[in-house]
């Protein structure tokens, strides 16, 4: 009886989160004007407009190309610092850690305001390289998260392996450290491209004016009205952010299988 | 093919010294085993070799030459690693032909040698699996053929055989010995197991807490320990007080509680130098039991009683009673052992016999 009770409530929970977003991919598909119940019939003319309508695309692009930098410098500095911080000795490194991680730790508009005063103190423009940095920031730990798990795992002498028959440090790095660390590069660089994706609050303190990416874009089209639009940018979006770390996941599988593992 | 010498190398981490002024030569074309419990210093003594740590102070030369600064990609070594270490995203002939990429090997040489490696090692037909999809001791003659196929100067193997199951590591015991005769290549091997190092070696160096105890061939090192420590550590010995009370004819005389006068042939008390306190060495395996009764051809006798019966198959270990003195015997067996209890005559030649200095 009890548990009876216990599976309701855990259902109840899930359809109150699910629900919304079910309710917003099925509304895409309304041919409806209006983004209501009862649907009218099956269209995709909601999609088709939003592919004619020029901010929607600017702000697609100015998404998919913050992401993309994102992922990149992210990832890089992510795989530098792992590496740093796993393979070397260096001074102070679980200071260095801990300040890394911080960032997550931090509640985002505390990490928005601090960033925009701090460069408001130094004189310094809000403009997009800035509003990448802040990206990065953000985005970094959990590079820094997955890559270093993984580099853990992998056994110093097989690197001593590669040295011990002719291999300098670098070759070792890109023959040996690298392929083995591939499937956790690639996850922290497809974690920064989505986080960076769907990010509305450090975008909307740091973005300069004029620029708009996909969720600002989604909260100034709220402002006015509830066009069905939106729902069909909502399913794209959401298209995006589980599909890319699916494909991500299985990508990794059908690689680490080819292998023998 | 090389020799390696060692000239007054000392590693300190921090305050503690992992190894303590030690000098070394290692003959060209032999087998040399360090061997010692761990924390010997022996690991820290082979990756200095292997320029996987650098010595805080003295030399390290590999064919004459000193290679202190000479990084671990350029000294042409042939290491073995514990657990394998082979590469898991290469196949078994990526892996094998991964050091023949930085030699300036051609392609068609490169697949003959990676062949003739694989062939060596009795694998001939692997080439396309990856190492997880090999057993434990396969996977090691792939490291082995991996570090020999690039003809280094030194093959270094670093505990190759302790993560095997203990029938596979005596077959591959063999295994190595008869690669190792074959290409004739200097080699360095550490180990904490004894048998090992006696099976395999053509010099023994036996370390512990950071020294060298004593360099030596298996059967003098085994027959004629330079310290206790060695005693005790290769086999099983009963060390007894006693006191030189001379020399005559080739054998020292000592004098020791239970077994009276035992005169130790003079090469097997090479330390025992003037009259004195001194120690008896026994090996336990030289310590026999016999049935009271019979005869004692000579030999020193002594009785005593049976105390505990460790029963090992072919052989058994005795701890036996002599007043008040513990002994341990391993003696082989024909039938069954002696049970406990049972009252004994302890049996000792001199010349099985070896004498240290106090």
């Amino acid at each position: 009886m009890g548990w009876q009770l216990v599976r309701l409530w855990t259902l109840l929970v899930y359809a109150f989160m699910f629900l919304p977003v079910a309710v917003v991919v099925l509304l895409s598909f309304n041919a409806s004007q209006f983004g209501s119940f009862p649907m009218t019939g099956f269209s995709f003319r909601w999609f088709a407009e939003l592919a004619q309508n020029e901010a929607i695309l600017r702000a697609f692009r100015t998404s998919i190309i913050l992401g993309t930098l994102t992922a990149i410098i992210s990832t890089t500095l992510g795989v530098l610092a792992s590496l740093a911080l796993v393979r070397y000795r260096v001074p102070g490194a679980n200071f260095i850690s801990t300040l890394l991680i911080a960032p997550i730790l931090v509640p985002e508009v505390v990490l928005a305001v601090a960033l925009l005063l701090f460069l408001n103190f130094l004189n310094v423009n809000k403009s997009f390289a800035l509003l990448l940095a802040g990206h990065v920031i953000f985005t970094l730990p959990f590079v820094i998260l997955v890559v270093q798990a993984r580099l853990v795992g992998i056994r110093r002498d097989i690197e001593e392996a590669a040295l011990s028959l002719g291999a300098s440090p670098r070759q070792t790095f890109f023959e040996v450290t690298l392929p083995l660390m591939l499937p956790a590069v690639l996850a922290g660089a497809l974690f920064a491209f989505t986080i960076s994706f769907d990010d509305i609050t450090g975008t909307l303190f740091w973005k300069p004016g004029g620029v708009e990416t996909v969720p600002t874009q989604i909260f100034a089209m709220l402002r006015n009205s509830i066009s069905p639009e939106i729902n069909a940018l909502g399913t794209v979006m959401i298209v995006m952010t589980v599909g890319l770390p699916l494909l991500g996941a299985a990508l990794a599988r059908s690689l680490a299988r080819r292998r023998g593992g | 093919m090389s020799s390696v010498f060692l000239r007054d190398i000392v590693k300190r981490f921090g305050s503690f010294t992992a190894v303590h002024k030690t000098s070394l030569e290692i003959p060209e074309g032999q087998f040399v085993t360090l061997l010692g419990p761990s924390g010997c210093g022996k690991t820290t003594t082979f990756r200095m070799i292997a320029g996987l740590l650098d010595p805080t102070e003295g030399d390290i030369e590999i064919n004459g030459k000193r290679v202190n600064d000479v990084p671990i990609h350029k000294r042409n070594l042939g290491i073995v690693f514990q657990n394998y270490a082979l590469f898991p995203h290469k196949t078994v002939a990526e892996n094998v032909a991964f050091g023949l990429k930085y030699r300036d090997v051609a392609k068609d040489d490169a697949a003959r040698r990676v062949a003739e490696a694989l062939a060596l090692v009795q694998l001939p037909d692997v080439g396309a699996r990856y190492p997880k999809q090999l057993s434990g001791g396969q996977q090691q003659r792939i490291a082995l053929a991996r570090a020999i196929v690039i003809e280094p100067d030194v093959l270094l193997l670093d505990e190759p055989l302790s993560a095997l199951d203990a029938n596979l590591r005596e077959d591959m015991r063999v295994e190595l010995k008869r690669i190792q005769d074959r290409i004739g290549v200097t080699t360095v091997f550490v180990t904490h197991d004894q048998s090992e190092a006696l099976a395999m070696s053509d010099q023994i160096v036996v370390m512990s807490e950071g020294r060298v105890e004593q360099v030596g061939p298996p059967e003098v090192v085994y027959n004629t320990p330079a310290s206790e420590f060695v005693a005790n550590f290769l086999g099983a010995s009963n060390i007894l007080p006693a006191r030189c009370t001379g020399r005559a004819n080739g054998h020292v005389a000592l004098e020791a509680d239970i077994f009276g006068q035992v005169a130790v042939p003079a090469e097997k008390a090479p330390l025992v130098t003037g009259e004195g306190p001194a120690k008896l060495v026994l090996r336990a395996e030289k310590l026999l039991l016999a049935r009271a009764e019979t005869p004692a051809n000579g030999a020193i006798a002594v009785d005593a009683t049976v105390e505990t019966v460790d029963y090992q198959g072919q052989a058994v270990r005795y701890f036996v009673r002599a007043g008040d003195t513990q002994l341990q015997a391993i003696n082989m067996i024909d039938e069954r052992p002696f049970p406990e209890g049972t009252a004994v005559s302890l049996r000792l030649r001199p010349r099985d016999c070896t004498a240290l200095p106090a």
